[in-house]
């Protein structure tokens, strides 16, 4: 993960957004709409600021020119490492989002990411659990600070087992 | 229409199913919006054949964005101040879920008016996936 990039908060990613989590209010659609609302603007939902990925030239998630990637193709993975099995799971564990201001479509946020704390635990069900915090605070044009983002990974050492 | 200090109890309860029959292409949906393409949640072959996963299943994050949708339904566009959440389960392509929102209480400080709410996120067995808080600024 890059440690600072720029993230433009632009409508038709809102729009994008906003249907993905199958919300169809249209202050995230609609900027006639919006603009007779009390935040007056089309604005993000509040999990919006995740999607900034998208702007992070390191993520790994996303498949890069030139490079490998481990989903499926002619074989069921593009790693073959991966098929040696044993691995656990990169987990999402929690996600904690601080609002300063609701962020709006044309706003240029820069967001910084800060290494957190890292700990040990041994889980009911995937064996050992490593966790790992991250903070990222996102900046407007104007130097101020618009959300902080605080997110708890968790890498397992076993596949989750499904609740039944 | 934003909620009234005045008109809450702590208790109060509101809730929404928030994702019926959740669908796989919803999963594809939510990564190419969130740029998050890992294919445990967007390729069955790797998710079944090499991650050893019974399915894909959606990110926490999706999770957490259709429980918000619960939340700003609740308190008003643009009124959160705070909204976090921890994944307790995975969620599976045909999952129905239930977001639940319950006020804990009821502040005022400084000339400001906040709700705080507990959430909890169900799936149609009844098993709790994501449990978090909130806390929104609402009118006297």
């Amino acid at each position: 993960m890059a440690a600072e990039f720029r993230f433009p908060v632009e409508a038709s990613h809102i729009l994008m957004f906003a249907r993905s989590v199958g919300d169809a209010n249209p202050i995230y659609e609609d900027a006639e709409h919006a603009a007779g609302t009390e935040a007056g603007h089309v604005i993000a939902p509040p999990t919006f600021c995740q999607s900034s990925a998208q702007f992070d030239p390191d993520y790994f998630l996303r498949p890069k020119v030139g490079e490998p990637w481990f989903g499926s193709g002619k074989n069921p993975t593009g790693d073959p490492e991966r098929l040696k099995g044993g691995g656990g799971t990169g987990l999402h564990a929690e996600q904690h989002f601080e609002y300063h201001r609701t962020p709006k479509a044309g706003d240029q946020l820069t967001a910084t990411v800060i290494p957190g704390k890292e700990w040990e635990k041994q889980g009911r069900k995937g064996g050992n659990l490593k966790f790992r915090e991250g903070i990222t605070e996102y900046r407007d044009q104007n130097g101020e600070l618009v959300v902080t983002a605080r997110s708890i990974g968790v890498q397992t050492e076993k596949v989750v087992e499904k609740e039944s | 229409m934003a909620l009234k200090a005045s008109e809450l109890t702590v208790g109060d309860t509101y809730s929404e199913i928030v994702v019926e029959d959740l669908k796989r292409t919803q999963l594809v949906q939510y990564a190419g919006a969130s740029g998050d393409y890992n294919p445990l949640h967007t390729d069955e072959v790797f998710a079944t054949q090499v991650a050893g996963y019974p399915a894909v299943f959606a990110h926490g994050m999706l999770t957490m964005g259709m429980t918000g949708k619960l939340m700003t339904n609740t308190v008003g566009d643009g009124r959160l101040k705070k909204y976090g959440v921890r994944f307790k389960a995975q969620v599976w392509p045909g999952d129905t879920l239930e977001a639940k929102a319950t006020v804990a209480a009821i502040n005022s400080e400084d000339g400001e008016n906040t709700v705080d709410f507990e959430i909890e996120t169900t799936n149609q067995d009844g098993v709790v996936v994501l449990t978090g808080q909130a806390t929104a600024r609402v009118d006297a």
